[in-house]
């Protein structure tokens, strides 16, 4: 393509998405992507301490009234967003496409994506009944356990499959009632700041999902020692330094802190993508995950005329 | 008092009737002699027998199926909270006997528990759990002369619940399977535990019984001031027969735990204690891919409506804060009370606090007993200092307490607000402080205003508003119109810094299993 | 006047009852509990085979419980039918023991208030220093508390000097909330007792049912300043069920209503149980009812 063909195909700014709207970072800094082929793809933005602070204002704004929501309704939300995925798929496949995947990776991450937020769609409705007890205590009282949300969680998403990997992490979250922050992965940020848009035109309440890029190192520490995050999600591909700042940082709060293995190294996108991303399919339906961010409360109530 | 006007009774055509019966009883004195005078009437010492109850002044460790020898140097002193005298010398635990411990845990694990049926383990749970149904006179004795918790509650709460909890436990030891559906289910291996000296073997059967459950095998620490009943149920275990180092009972200090928390032989911890200690453990198994549970401090709030059943809602609070000398993680120690019954309520509470006896723990009619430790003791007089520096009006209990040993009075707090230190923290004594509150919303906002989320407790009379306040209450555990329930099918733990994980019922099993994926099914 | 409706939750009114019931009383606190509950007691014969005979002998067991020990107490009352009280009330005049009558169409209550109101004063000139009336169940069951306050508040007028007490029959109401609700209503009419059961009723007098009693003539003292008596009959036939209860009215109303002024029993086979406890207190060996007259 020409110089001029190309200025007639309009970029994408990508942004953060905070609230339900596309702020930039408040440091104004930002970190350049390529494609697979060298060229200037978008600049990112690298958010900051500050980035996380609104995220968080905002997200324990919405967790309550996501929390309340019937489990009916919010099964219809996450599935109005396998609509509107579905509607724009070729759009992410090219995305995906751009950074390196082969159109055949790219179509099953897809296809992957889809079926992942469908399969979680229909578990809001079920987490009670399958994991929910009535406890038959040895006295005159009613006793009866369910599974509450455990509030603003943050996820670190894995560097690849750029989108599967953090809808692995964030639908267990919508579905337990969570609100949540999940940054990027860095190298491959792109398809998660366009999934921004198909929740922004979904039905999935503003700050619910919030999505910040940037740079993990930078971002943990600020992830961590916020004393209004819940529960913190990272997968274990990241390093070990990484995860041992977590599990301790997180003891500040006693942020409930897990690893899921939700995805791989870019690396391996390119050499055995097909395979790892139908084991990553296979294994991110996991509805234990939902038990992961969610609190058990138990109930007392006498039993009497 | 608290009214429920939906169906006022008119009787007012004979009002007029109550003035003839004012006159009439006016008219009707009765004679009244010696013989109807009300008499003065106090309960006689009611001691339980201390006969059938044996214990060794001088303990070793129990490792890998048997004591070591009493060593004189390292040794630590138990008292009597309720005399303050010397009660036995135990065996301090160093970093050797630690490691002793864990090895012969682990051992344990892989040649024989780790891989038995779980139809056996659960055999030799259920022989446990029947044990100590027979021992449960003797070990309801030491329980209380160790830790000074009334007989009464030792007796009928603290035993059969330990009980309870291996036989609950012993069921599911077979059935693993139907707990995790779609899960392959297997032990972790050696598990460390620690737990505290509110309720000892409670506490032990809470962190026992699931874990052998489970196919895991244990190194258990109990609390400094609390080994006795631990050490008797080690005896027990020996009875029974239990494999050698499936239990290995280390006693100790805080230091002791230490060695347990950083031995690299354990899988996991189970720790039930302060929320200080919990956050210091969490961080010092972090990158050793340790799994952990945590079950510590809790600040409950007790909110009753101005439509509750009150007498019932009084009689609850006692139970929420006068149980066990309020040595209660999930104590309702927070009295929120709507404004329309709020002087009533204190009222009562009042009256029924003037009937509770201090004393002598091992009384059957005690109903608060010795302060665990001189150090307990001094913390929650402090806190109380501190409430009245804060501008907090106190009332105690009247009534004689003995002279020697560690106790203190019931206590109420009034005058005192959010902001007040003795609202914000943990006392973990018979402390209890009232504030009011005017609205639903309030009460929700009052209850959750804590870093804590143990427990809270609901009185209304209302079905629809306990379960609209319950669910925004955040806490593992939402008691309506009762406190203090426990029982082994019913999950118990923390929201925020309270802890994580659950013990009992089907979720207790989680922090003792690893799980696998089993589904072959297209999915 | 307006009746609330007190909201009471039974199993925390259980959990209250054993906790009262863990109460371990012995040595002196039990023999003084003993001597209290035999002069609390209503000692009492209410079949339609009472004759004068079986009614002096009742008599003569309120006034020598039991021969064998000095400093036996005797009892507060006894306790008969309408045309026994004359007789009862001759061989009791020199004591202090009372004559207490049921009246009101007892036990029942299933007549016109008129009959109910003749009944009444008829025991009252035959003597009788007690009234034990039956409120109206079926009136009060279907709401209409008007009439069950109207017939009491009229009792109490035609007893005169006589002591009134309710009988609530509490077996026959179905919740505590109206055994809490009819003892207001009873103590608002004009009530100097209330009391839970005629004895002809199962159940009659229980744990959680006098809790609820007692805790109502609590409130009633704390809104009024009146001190009503409370009377639990039937079904107390221990020794051990009636220290029991003077626990209950310790921890509840406290230790001004330890009197017979405020607190009866009503029964009839709890006396021998009580002497038998006395005798084992005070000689260390159990006993055998073969050696306690069974008046």
């Amino acid at each position: 393509m020409s110089r001029e063909q190309e200025l007639l195909i309009i970029p994408k700014t990508y942004k953060n998405y905070v609230g339900g709207a596309f702020p930039r970072t408040e440091s104004g800094r930002y970190y350049k992507l390529n494609s697979v082929d060298g060229k200037h793809l978008a600049n990112v933005c690298l958010s900051t301490r500050k980035d996380i602070r609104n995220a968080v204002q905002v997200a324990r704004k919405a967790q309550a009234s996501w929390q309340n929501r019937t489990a009916y309704n919010q099964g219809q939300i996450i599935y109005r967003i396998a609509e509107i995925l579905s509607g724009r798929r070729h759009q992410f496949e090219a995305e995906l496409e751009s950074l390196g995947y082969s159109k055949e990776v790219a179509q099953l991450e897809l296809e992957s994506a889809i079926d992942l937020i469908v399969y979680f769609a229909g578990w809001t409705d079920k987490v009670q009944q399958v994991f929910g007890a009535v406890n038959p205590v040895a006295s005159h009282h009613f006793n009866f356990s369910r599974q509450e949300a455990v509030g603003v969680v943050g996820m670190l998403a894995p560097e690849a499959p750029a989108l599967l990997g953090a809808l692995a992490m964030l639908l267990p979250n919508m579905v337990a009632g969570n609100s949540s922050i999940i940054i990027a992965s860095e190298k491959l940020a792109l398809p998660l700041c366009t999934f921004a848009e198909v929740l922004e035109t979904s039905d999935v309440p503003a700050g619910v999902v919030n999505i910040l890029t940037g740079k993990k190192e930078e971002l943990v520490g600020h992830f961590v020692s916020h004393m209004d995050v819940d529960a913190l999600i990272a997968d274990p591909t990241l390093s070990f330094e990484l995860r041992k700042e977590l599990e301790v940082g997180s003891t500040s709060n006693l942020k409930r802190l897990h690893f899921w293995a939700t995805g791989c190294t870019v690396d391996e996108i390119h050499s055995t993508g097909k395979s790892v991303i139908e084991n990553m399919a296979k294994s991110a339906k996991d509805p234990y995950r939902i038990l992961d961010v969610q609190e058990v409360k138990t109930t007392w109530h006498p039993i009497s005329e | 008092m608290g009214k429920r006007k939906d169906g006022p009774i008119s009787v007012s055509k004979l009002f007029f009737k109550r003035l003839v019966r004012t006159i009439n009883i006016i008219m009707s004195q009765k004679k009244s002699d010696s013989s109807t005078m009300p008499i003065h009437w106090e309960y006689a010492h009611a001691p339980e027998s201390t006969d059938h109850v044996q214990y060794e002044m001088q303990y070793g460790l129990f490792i890998d199926g048997a004591f070591s020898d009493y060593d004189p140097s390292k040794s630590f002193d138990s008292v009597n909270p309720a005399t303050g005298e010397l009660l036995y010398q135990c065996t301090q635990a160093d970093e050797k006997d630690v490691d002793t411990a864990v090895k012969a845990a682990r051992k344990a694990y892989e040649e024989h528990w780790g891989s038995i049926k779980g139809s056996i383990r659960g055999k030799y749970l259920y022989r446990i759990a029947r044990m100590l149904q027979e021992r449960a006179r003797e070990f309801a004795v030491l329980e209380s002369l160790d830790g000074g918790k009334p007989i009464r509650e030792s007796r009928d709460i603290d035993i059969p619940l330990a009980a309870a909890y291996f036989f609950y436990y012993a069921g599911w030891a077979d059935k693993l399977a139907y707990a995790f559906p779609a899960k392959k289910v297997t032990p972790l291996g050696v598990c460390g535990q620690i737990i505290p000296w509110n309720f000892p073997l409670l506490m032990l059967a809470w962190k026992i019984a699931p874990a052998l459950a489970c196919g895991n095998t244990v190194v258990l620490k109990p609390a400094e001031t609390t080994s006795l009943t631990a050490l008797k149920f080690c005896e027990l275990l020996q009875d029974i027969g239990l494999p050698n180092g499936v239990v290995n009972l280390i006693t100790g200090p805080g230091q002791t735990g230490e060695y347990l928390v950083n031995h690299d032989g354990i899988d996991k911890i189970a720790f039930t204690g302060s929320t200080g200690v919990g956050k210091k453990i969490q961080q010092s198994i972090a990158g050793r891919n340790i799994k952990s549970t945590l079950e510590l401090g809790g600040k409950g709030a007790y909110i009753i409506f101005e439509d509750a059943s009150l007498n019932e809602a009084v009689e609850g609070i006692v139970n929420a804060i006068f149980f066990n000398q309020g040595h209660v993680c999930c104590a309702g120690s927070r009295l929120l009370v709507q404004e329309g019954v709020a002087d009533r309520v204190i009222e009562l509470l009042k009256q029924r606090m003037a009937t509770l006896i201090v004393g002598d723990p091992l009384d059957k009619n005690t109903d608060v007993g010795a302060i665990n430790s001189q150090n307990q003791l001094n913390t929650i007089q402090r806190y109380v200092d501190i409430g009245l520096e804060e501008g907090a009006e106190c009332f105690q209990c009247e009534g004689n307490i003995p002279s020697s040993g560690f106790y203190f009075r019931p206590t109420l707090l009034t005058n005192v607000s959010q902001s007040s230190k003795v609202v914000q923290e943990e006392i973990f004594g018979p402390v209890l402080t009232v504030q009011t509150f005017r609205t639903t919303q309030e009460a929700i906002d009052k209850a959750n205003n804590t870093p804590y989320g143990l427990a809270n407790g609901i009185w209304t009379d209302k079905g629809s508003k306990i379960f609209h306040v319950g669910s925004q209450l955040r806490s593992g555990v939402v008691w309506s119109n009762t406190y203090n329930k426990f029982d082994p099918t019913s999950p118990f733990g923390g929201y925020k810094e309270s802890g994580k994980g659950r013990e009992g019922g089907v979720q207790g099993l989680a922090p003792y299993v690893h799980l696998e994926s089993n589904v072959e099914a297209e999915i | 006047m307006i009746l609330d409706r007190i909201p009471i939750d039974a199993i925390g009114v259980q959990e209250r009852v054993d906790r009262i019931c863990s109460r371990s009383i012995k040595k002196e606190s039990k023999l003084q509990a003993l001597d209290l509950a035999l002069r609390m007691m209503d000692l009492t014969t209410l079949e339609g085979s009472d004759s004068a005979g079986k009614v002096r002998q009742l008599c003569n067991k309120a006034m020598h419980p039991y021969t064998e020990l000095p400093n036996i107490p005797s009892v507060a009352a006894v306790c008969v039918y309408p045309n026994r009280v004359k007789l009862a009330k001759e061989i009791l005049k020199d004591s202090a023991i009372n004559v207490a009558s049921v009246a009101t169409a007892f036990p029942s209550g299933m007549s016109s208030l008129e009959i109910k109101l003749d009944d009444v004063r008829y025991a009252v000139q035959e003597g009788a220093d007690e009234i034990d009336m039956v409120i109206s169940r079926g009136a009060f069951l279907s709401g209409d508390y008007a009439l069950v306050y109207d017939e009491i508040a009229q009792i109490k007028e035609a007893c005169a000097h006589a002591h009134l007490k309710v009988i609530l029959e509490t077996g026959e109401l179905g919740s505590l909330e109206h055994v809490r609700m009819a003892s207001d209503l009873a103590m608002e009419a004009g009530a100097d007792f209330i009391k839970t059961s005629t004895g002809k009723i199962q159940p009659a007098a229980t744990m959680p049912v006098v809790l609820v009693m007692l805790q109502a003539i609590r409130d009633f003292h704390h809104k009024t300043g009146k001190t009503i008596g409370m009377k639990p009959a039937g079904g107390i036939r221990t020794s051990k069920q009636a220290i029991q209860y003077l626990v209950m009215v310790k921890e509840i109303l406290g230790e001004k209503w330890l009197t017979p002024d405020l607190f009866r029993f009503g029964a009839s086979s709890l006396a021998n149980d009580v002497l038998m406890q006395w005798v084992k207190e005070k000689t260390g060996r159990y006993q055998s009812l073969n050696y306690f007259s069974n008046d």
